[in-house]
């Protein structure tokens, strides 16, 4: 994975070929044993005027030749990368697949431009509705049927800084403090600056391998336990509970079915906190909390490292940043690290099996895996 | 966004016009290819009520450029009085006079006027009912 943040020196090509060089020099893999590579990546076309992506990032990464393909998915681009490269060799049909995703912003277009395709065009996007309007719409519903208080979100903010402050690789890898969240600048009510998530330049990749084949590269083996994708309608008001993304549950529940475990099994999770009150819908939806109970439990500390559900050890997309296409691949990289006890300072101590959580636009696609250290 | 599309003629947003489902009376709103509720495909089209109450709303204080002259506003889910949803502005009220659950009619009025390609668009808003 590459640095997090405003990378202005740094083209788009250059952001993945540093992924998938760090990525194969950990696996200890050679370039020429690559097969197939699936790249997630929400805009290229507009953040950068670049489509095409599969051919010219595998050419730049001395790829040529493989089978590459670029997935789309709005910010859960990099999560489904993930999971077509897991069917890919699931289904036996490759031995070594890299799971990419990319996006460089910061390069001239207008990002709250760019990022508003991911909603509905015609019916939300017309009206004037930006993406923390549509997350600010949430909030207001999660508050006024839950009670759910802002100083709940606050904490979330507050919570996610705190572990990427021990992330080299994070945008803002510092902490802040609750009254720092509580007057910054309005951007849409009740959410303000600190309860969105950054503009961010950044790229991920892992390698995938059929258990047989990765057990003979003498490193930690991590495995897919479960997976899980969903769609569901783009537009918010399309939905029967506006304080509800009921994509998230779906693909959550696929994914625990798939891996014979309950969200009680699992040691620590990342999940897609874009603005604060993400987080606390998706740690319900998921099933860690019952509706409306996930902002008491942030305020008492049991999603921190060291309570009992650490959740977003790397930072978050709040503080890590988030580069749309790569922060599923970004998630998935942080679940390895700690499954593999190597994350240092933000280590949860005997972590067996995490989950990341993955979301597009206002909850139209989620995706969910479920990893376990053997 | 460019002009052709707005060219073409939508009737859901200029008329309020939705489709009922001919199988089940479920009402769609935007109008959809497939009944997400009997999976039918043929559809009759009705006019929505014009009455509602807002489910939920935000303030917007940093807009898109096209939108910028109009800041701060409030955009919310509107509930029509036959259940259909849909979001749009809140017009004509000081944004902390709109809660959940104020009343409002939808009105026709002009939304957006884009620099870049000097389209004015036009659509429907909610109104709050005095």
């Amino acid at each position: 994975m590459t640095e997090f943040g405003e990378l202005w020196q740094t083209p788009l090509r250059d952001l993945y070929a540093q992924a998938v060089n760090e990525c194969l020099k950990d696996a200890l893999v050679d370039r020429s044993q690559i097969q197939s590579a699936w790249i997630g990546c929400m805009s290229s076309g507009l953040f950068n005027h670049q489509e095409h992506l599969a051919s010219i990032l595998s050419d730049y990464a001395g790829l040529n030749g493989i089978s590459a393909t670029r997935v789309e998915s709005a910010c859960a681009s990099g999560g489904a990368a993930f999971r077509a490269a897991y069917l890919e060799v699931a289904s036996g049909a490759s031995d070594f697949v890299l799971a990419g995703g990319v996006e460089k912003m910061n390069d001239g277009a207008d990002a709250t431009f760019c990022l508003a395709t991911a909603a509905d065009q015609e019916y939300e996007v017309y009206h004037g509705v930006t993406f923390p309007g549509l997350y600010a719409m949430i909030a207001n519903a999660h508050m006024h049927k839950h009670g759910t208080t802002y100083d709940m979100l606050v904490e979330v903010a507050v919570k996610n800084h705190r572990h990427g402050a021990k992330n080299p690789k994070a945008q803002f890898p510092a902490e802040i403090t609750a009254d720092t969240v509580r007057n910054a600048v309005r951007v849409a009510e009740p959410l303000g600056l600190f309860d969105c998530s950054p503009v961010t330049d950044g790229a991920a990749a892992v390698l995938l391998a059929p258990v047989e084949v990765a057990k003979d590269l003498g490193k930690p083996l991590v495995t897919i336990k479960g997976s899980g994708h969903a769609v569901d309608a783009i537009a918010l008001h399309d939905r029967r509970d506006p304080s509800r993304i009921p994509s998230v549950g779906m693909a959550a529940h696929k994914a625990f079915e798939h891996a014979g475990v309950t969200a009680r099994d699992i040691d620590f999770c990342e999940v897609h906190d874009c603005f604060t009150i993400a987080e606390l819908c998706c740690l319900e939806e998921i099933g860690f909390y019952e509706a409306g109970q996930a902002g008491a439990a942030t305020l008492a500390g049991e999603t921190a490292l060291g309570g009992k559900l650490p959740v977003n050890t790397s930072g978050g997309l709040k503080s890590k940043g988030h580069p749309v296409g790569a922060t599923g691949v970004g998630q998935i990289v942080e679940v390895y690290e700690q499954l593999a006890g190597r994350s240092g300072a933000r280590q949860v101590a005997g972590a067996r099996l995490g989950l990341a959580q993955n979301m597009g636009g206002s909850g139209g696609s989620s995706v969910v895996h479920i990893l376990e250290v053997k | 966004m460019i002009s052709p599309r707005y060219h073409r003629e939508i009737p859901q947003r200029y008329r309020l016009e939705a489709g009922q489902c001919n199988g089940c009376q479920e009402i769609h709103f935007p109008p959809r290819a497939v009944c997400r509720k009997c999976g039918g495909e043929e559809f009759t089209t009705i006019n929505l009520p014009t009455s509602g109450k807002v489910v939920t709303h935000t303030v917007c204080w940093i807009p898109p450029a096209e939108f910028d002259n109009q800041k701060p506003y409030v955009n919310a889910i509107v509930e029509l009085d036959n259940g259909t949803r849909l979001t749009c502005m809140v017009c004509e009220a000081p944004p902390d006079e709109v809660t959940v659950g104020t009343k409002v009619e939808i009105v026709f009025r002009k939304l957006q006027e884009e620099p870049k390609w000097e389209v004015i668009k036009y659509g429907y808003k909610a109104r709050v009912v005095p």
